[in-house]
């Protein structure tokens, strides 16, 4: 018998018949019927008109039958609720069924049908389910447990599910145990702060001795368990390893995965002295290889998952090279991961096979593989400093080749060799230049600008080629405009006298014929700083740039850590914070790895990051090619400008980031700032802060600003360890009469902050803001924004120790966090000075006698005094 | 967990779908036909994301398996789910063809709802699916065996059934083993590792204690003296694995601790472990490939395959697959031994050799005729493949195995048992052993890849217990 005829029948009136069958008296026929309802369900035809009478079909004591209404009753309960009550009576009555699958089967199904009304009468059978004599329902009933969560969590809780669940743990089949596990972790994590996996030593133990019993997927659900336990020290973490080490060998990719993240979770507690530590280590390695060899999907998943594990302990694999060498039949997405593997393990010793390999790579056929591959190429030189010449040699090799994507990806390459390695290899800008023409990718094309005008010194014909890119200046992207704009200008700085009229067509190209914001601001700044001091901009333009780091591509070491955390799991694959792709509560839950708790560190002291690694170590992270933009900017801007003192305190990450960072918003542009360069209120610019363009402004700016009072550099008033994340640094000022704090607000924590608000507590001048704390926009991870928040001293006073202590709260939407700081008494004063010499005695004698105190000064000399500016605080004082 | 699980044919329509969350629509069935079947680029990725809803898929044949969540999900599980699901669609109904899917459909659901409950996977063992998923109805079950079911199910030895009865109780063993070789243009190893598999399929009767052992280095230190004159013997004692893997049936914990491969068998055919090694691999052959390209439409080959191994031991079933272009019009071949053919169907010269002796060379020529082509695409030139089987293990890996009824007391090693109270087999050696290569035209690199063989020989008539 077939039953693929089911899927032909699509004519009309099909509905009816099919009606009429179901309710015929021959079981066989209503079998059929049944069948051909589901085959149209499959394909996607409503059939949900046949509810009542599919339903009929239901007290059957035909198996097959039965699965086959169940299955219908889980797709279209849910348009039919009231309906879909008349099936409650057989559920209840299978439940109680003396078939074990049949009461396995009901209590299943049951827990698919999302209807309210049906829900109520679940409670009862699945309680007895529960607890039902035979393991199949058990574990049937513990799964059921959580899909009614799902639909009704209120109700679950009422009920005392969680509970038998609980108590589930202990049973004595590692099925059910299995199962228990998994249902329970799923409701715990959309309850992050209940202490529903109440995991401690003895629980822990029972789930490492169920795991040697059940099956190869409970073993999954158990291991992905243990991974989120926090053993107490490192004996424990050490003992769980040892339990759980046997598992690399499973045949089931799934199973080894889980466990060598319970593995690089718990490692982080042992001390690297540790024999076993050593000895743990040499364990990850094989099944990491033997992952390689299982089908092409799998080997996707567990590549991406070594990429990780390959920066957060380069050790376990270093010497496993060979294993990643990319095979003719591999897909093209296990060649590409393959490849960027290689690249993080490409070092002094194994750099000749690699670049031989990657020369192979290079003339493949598929071309996303080939553009990587000299990308590769680009990279070892990078990081291998030996293997720099034999690097660009071979590159040159490739540009000889003539194929045109791999001439433009090898320019982009050299872009950055140059960079890396200053003076070294500006013999080959020759052959660079002779592609010129070929060039129609924008991040080529840009490379190659940069390289004209960085070496414009050397090029004879410089002016030449970069006025023939000016031609078509309008047809080019932001990109290239950015780099011919900057490229021109450097050509001129080298070489004004013959210039000179083509950095003017250009400046007025990016000025005055574009739309384009960000290339108007760039060419503004250099129109100014030409024009006002061409000597500044020759040490601007021209400044000596900071070589680029060795490793790029790096994930940012928090995140590294959490995703560490999430081995195996899609987060690994996407190399992403759940929170980025899930929906809801789920998975929001941040994890991280516990701290070593060995006895060679100390207490941990609040630079260290989480994992306990000393701050220096981590390789600072470069953008990757895709950022030019971020780099060039940095590479005009960045970092001798001297700008004002608020510029320094206000990078945290390394200005390259930042940059990164605050060009997305800059042509995000959503006029959430204003970066105008207004000369009234420089401490006002709210460009995101640190951007070099933003130190330009206040330098322009600088010299009609009115001087003002002096205003400290700013210091770090709330660190981010204490904030979840955010750090607070400020400073207060005193301009024009109004008081105001300029607070720069960083979010370091990885998820996006906002909901801002702040409050003083009373304190001794009566000192509050006059306007309530704005952020426009969300605070996104690793940005900053700067505030300028007017204050005014007509709050509450009290007295306080030291007097000029204040009180701040600062909430957000993850916490409300409290510090103190102390504020410079000028900023109480008036700049005016001159007071009415009988108010002056008035306010004098209010003031009680106690509060006066009388000393000589000795040895002063007058003009430091009292010459003229006479200075009175307002306000409060006086009167307290 | 898992969302949801579809099953599409070629064209992108839904064959089978089956919703497991509720936060998956039915919209997503056709989010993925559109941006992966239907998309106009080759796939780049099994895992898509659409929309914060990610899709797995595996292709089997013309068929498409999509599982889809909205959950950070385990990627490794659902990937080893889906491939599960086939094995278990193969053991009920054959290859999986769109034919057989729509013919089975109302299986492919029962099943479906059997081992993913809310996503979770359960017991997915076909061993132990069988016995209750039928199609036949299970009215007839008395109450022992319903509980025997799902006792079976849920029990610590999910992949085996308890009663099984042969008349004979076999037990046949294969080690498949494929080398990698990867050469450079001089002809010097770049690399090389063997991965093998040992498959096993057992008609044992009752709960049969199995022990598996070879002549892996670790485990021939750790029995010491005992095994150190028979391993004498041969020139290669034992073989250092660089890691394995092995079937669930396997107590791991055991095999951490003594080195012990231990088991109760499923019944039937499984893959009982796969290792992988990389010392002192024995390459049977040599393959010398030269290509001389004579103006723009003809191709010169020239292929030398060299046997390297014991001039008395015989290799067999020789098969070397040459590719040529795509635009080949005709090919001439000479060889001095056995047969070759040119199949267009295959763009590839195949070559057969029935046997070949040790210390031996061959050689085979062809005139490779090209149509001029203004095609653009590149050639990728696939490597040069080659089948063969041959009597040793270039691992060097020997196998030894033992079987004990359940309720005997367990013999030591290598001893024949006569008496009957047990059964124990010992095997040094299974003669069947296949490897293949393959190397690349042009011979700027060669690359040696893995094919397959079957070839095995069994050891029947383990002796019946009472």
């Amino acid at each position: 018998m077939t039953d693929s005829k089911y899927f032909t029948t699509t004519k009309k009136g099909e509905i009816f018949e099919l009606k009429a069958e179901l309710n015929s008296d021959k079981k066989e026929k209503k079998k059929e019927a049944v069948k051909k309802v589901i085959a149209s369900m499959t394909v996607g035809k409503d059939v949900s008109a046949l509810f009542p009478d599919v339903v009929n079909c239901m007290q059957t004591d035909n198996l097959e039958l039965k699965k086959l209404v169940y299955l219908y009753l889980m797709n279209y309960a849910k348009s039919q609720p009231d309906m879909a009550i008349m099936a409650v009576n057989t559920f209840v009555k299978d439940c109680e069924d003396p078939n074990p699958l049949i009461r396995a089967l009901a209590v299943r199904t049951m827990g698919c049908i999302r209807v309210d009304k049906i829900t109520e009468y679940l409670c009862e059978p699945l309680r007895k389910c529960l607890k039902d004599e035979d393991p199949y329902v058990r574990k049937t009933a513990a799964v059921c447990v959580a899909k009614l969560h799902d639909i009704n969590a209120q109700l679950v809780e009422d009920q005392g599910f969680l509970d038998t669940l609980k108590d589930l743990i202990s049973d004595s089949n590692p099925m059910v145990v299995a199962n228990a596990v998994a249902a329970l972790s799923e409701i715990a994590e959309s309850h992050p702060s209940s202490n529903l996996l109440d995991l401690n030593p003895q629980s822990i133990n029972k789930l490492l001795t169920a795991l040697n019993e059940c099956t190869e997927w409970g073993q999954i659900f158990i291991l992905d368990c243990l991974a989120n336990y926090m053993p107490k020290d490192d004996r424990e973490a050490q003992s769980i390893c040892e339990r759980v080490t046997p598992r690399l060998s499973h045949a089931n990719s799934a199973v080894v995965l889980s466990a060598v993240k319970v593995l690089m979770k718990f490692m982080e507690m042992l001390s690297k002295d540790l024999d076993y530590y050593g000895t743990l280590l040499k364990k990850l390695a094989p099944p990491l290889v033997t992952l390689l060899s299982a089908e092409p999907e799998l080997q996707y998943v567990a590549l991406r998952n070594i990429n990780l594990i390959v920066q957060k302990r380069p050790e376990i694999l270093k010497h496993e090279m060979k294993v990643f060498f990319v095979k003719y039949n591999d897909p093209i997405y296990v060649k590409l991961e393959k490849l960027d593997i290689m690249i993080r393990l490409a070092s002094q010793a194994n750099i000749a096979q690699v670049l031989a390999e990657l020369k192979e790579y290079a003339t493949e056929v598929d071309v996303d593989f080939v553009r990587k591959a000299v990308r590769a190429i680009g990279r070892c030189a990078i990081k291998v400093e030996q293997s720099a010449e034999r690097c660009v040699s071979t590159l040159l090799d490739l540009i000889q080749t003539k194929v045109n994507y791999v001439v433009q990806e090898a320019i982009v390459v050299i872009k950055d060799i140059f960079r890396k390695y200053p003076n070294k290899y500006e013999s080959v800008i020759a052959t660079l230049c002779e592609n010129l023409d070929s060039l129609d990718e924008p991040e080529a094309r840009a490379a190659m600008i940069w390289i004209v005008g960085e070496y414009a010194e050397r090029i004879d014909n410089a002016d030449e080629l970069l006025e023939s890119f000016l031609e078509g200046f309008h047809d080019e992207s932001t990109q290239v405009q950015l780099q011919l704009l900057t490229a021109i200008v450097k050509l001129f700085l080298k070489k004004p006298t013959e210039t000179q009229e083509l950095v003017q067509q250009v400046l007025s190209l990016a000025t005055q014929d574009s739309d384009n914001p960000d290339l108007r601001d760039r060419g503004y700044i250099y129109w100014r700083l030409l024009s006002t001091d061409p000597v500044a901009a020759k040490e601007v333009v021209l400044a000596e740039k900071p070589l680029i780091s060795e490793e790029t591509d790096l994930i940012e070491p928090t995140l590294l850590d959490e995703l560490i955390c999430y081995i195996g799991t899609l987060a690994s694959v996407y190399h992403k914070p759940p929170s980025a792709f899930v929906e809801g509560s789920r998975g929001v839950l941040h994890k991280g790895l516990p701290p070593r708790t060995g006895s060679i560190e100390g207490p941990e002291s609040p630079d260290t990051a989480p994992s306990g690694e000393p701050a220096a170590d981590q390789p600072s992270v470069i953008p990757t090619q895709g950022d030019l933009l971020g780099d060039l900017l940095n590479l005009d801007l960045g970092p001798p400008v001297t700008g004002p003192p608020m510029a320094t305190s206000t990078v945290p990450m390394g200005a390259v980031d930042l940059l990164g960072g605050g060009l997305d918003s800059l042509i995000g542009g959503s006029g959430s700032f204003t970066a105008a360069p207004s000369s009234t209120a420089p401490t006002n610019v709210g460009a995101p802060l640190g951007s070099g363009l933003g130190d330009l402004f206040d330098l322009t700016a600088g010299v009609g600003t009115l001087s003002g009072s002096y205003v400290a550099p700013k210091t770090v008033w709330l660190p981010a360890m204490k904030a979840k994340g955010l750090e607070i640094s400020g400073t207060f000022s005193r301009q024009v009469g109004s008081i105001s704090m300029d607070l720069v607000l960083t979010n370091k924590a990885l998820q996006v902050m906002s909901d801002f608000a702040i409050q003083f507590n009373r304190n001794s001048f009566g000192l509050a803001p006059a306007a309530p704390l704005q952020v426009h926009a969300p605070l996104a991870p690793n940005q900053s924004v700067e505030i300028s928040l007017p204050l005014n001293t007509v709050g509450s006073v009290m007295k306080m120790d030291p007097l000029n202590n204040l009180q701040v709260a600062v909430k957000n939407n993850i916490d409300v966090f409290y510090f103190s700081t102390l504020y410079p008494l000028h900023i109480l004063f008036v700049e005016d000075g001159k007071m009415e010499r009988q108010m002056f005695l008035a306010t004098w004698k209010d003031i009680p006698n106690e509060n006066e105190t009388q000393f000589q000064i000795k040895d002063c000399s007058l003009n430091a005094g009292g010459d003229g500016h006479s200075s009175t605080a307002l306000g409060s004082c006086a009167s307290a | 967990m898992i969302g949801g699980l579809f099953i599409y044919n070629h064209k992108g329509e839904v064959l089978i779908s089956r919703v497991y969350r509720d936060d998956i629509g039915r919209n997503a069935v056709d989010a993925f036909r559109v941006n992966v079947i239907h998309a106009r680029q080759q796939v780049r990725s099994p895992v898509t994301n659409i929309a914060r809803t990610s899709f797995f898929h595996v292709k089997r044949s013309n068929i498409w398996l999509a599982a889809v969540t909205k959950q950070n999900v385990n990627a490794a599980m659902v990937f080893e789910f889906l491939y599960k699901m086939c094995d278990v669609m193969t053991a009920y109904f054959g290859k999986i063809s769109e034919e057989n899917i729509k013919n089975n459909f109302v299986l492919i659901y029962e099943l479906l709802d059997e081992i993913l409950d809310f996503g979770y996977p359960q017991n997915s063992e076909t061993g132990a699916l069988k016995t209750f998923i039928t199609q036949q109805g299970i009215k007839s079950q008395t109450k022992e065996e319903q509980s025997q079911i799902t006792s079976q199910v849920t029990g610590q030895i999910g992949w085996r059934r308890e009663g099984i009865k042969y008349r004979r109780n076999e037990l046949f063993l294969d080690v498949l083993e494929s080398v990698n070789l990867l050469m450079s243009p001089q002809g010097q190893v770049l690399s090389a590792h063997v991965s093998g598999r040992v498959v096993m399929k057992s008609y044992l009767s009752g709960m049969p204690e199995c022990k598996f052992g070879m002549n892996d280095k670790i485990v021939i230190e750790k029995q010491g003296k005992g095994t150190a004159d028979e391993t004498g013997k041969s020139g290669k004692q034992s073989i250092a694995i660089d890691d394995c893997t092995f079937h669930q049936c396997v107590r791991l914990s055991k095999f951490d601790s003594e080195r012990s491969i231990s088991f109760i068998p499923p019944d039937g055919e499984f893959e009982l472990m796969r290792y992988r090694t990389t010392k002192d691999i024995i390459l049977p052959f040599r393959v010398i490939p030269l290509v001389r390209e004579v103006g723009r439409t003809k191709l010169e080959v020239k292929v030398v395959i060299k046997s390297n191994f014991k001039p008395s031991l015989l290799a067999q079933k020789i098969e070397v697959r040459i590719p040529t272009p795509l635009n080949t019009s005709g090919v001439q071949v000479i060889c001095m031994k056995g047969k070759a053919k040119y199949k267009a169907s295959e763009n590839a010269i195949v070559w057969k050799i029935k046997r070949m002796a040790g210390m031996k060379e061959s050689q085979i020529s062809a005139e490779i005729e090209l149509l001029p082509t203004n095609d653009k695409k590149k050639w990728a030139r696939p490597p040069i493949s080659m089948n063969f089987e041959v009597p040793f293990a270039p691992s060097g890996l020997k196998v030894q195995s033992r079987v004990d009824v359940r309720g005997t007391h367990p013999m030591p090693w290598r001893e024949e048992d006569e008496k009957g109270t047990g059964a124990a087999d010992t095997v040094s050696s299974p003669s069947g052993w296949s490897e293949s290569c393959t190397e690349k035209p042009g011979g700027d690199i060669g690359r040696c890849h893995l094919g397959r063989q079957d070839d095995r020989r069994g050891w029947p008539g383990g002796h019946e217990h009472t």
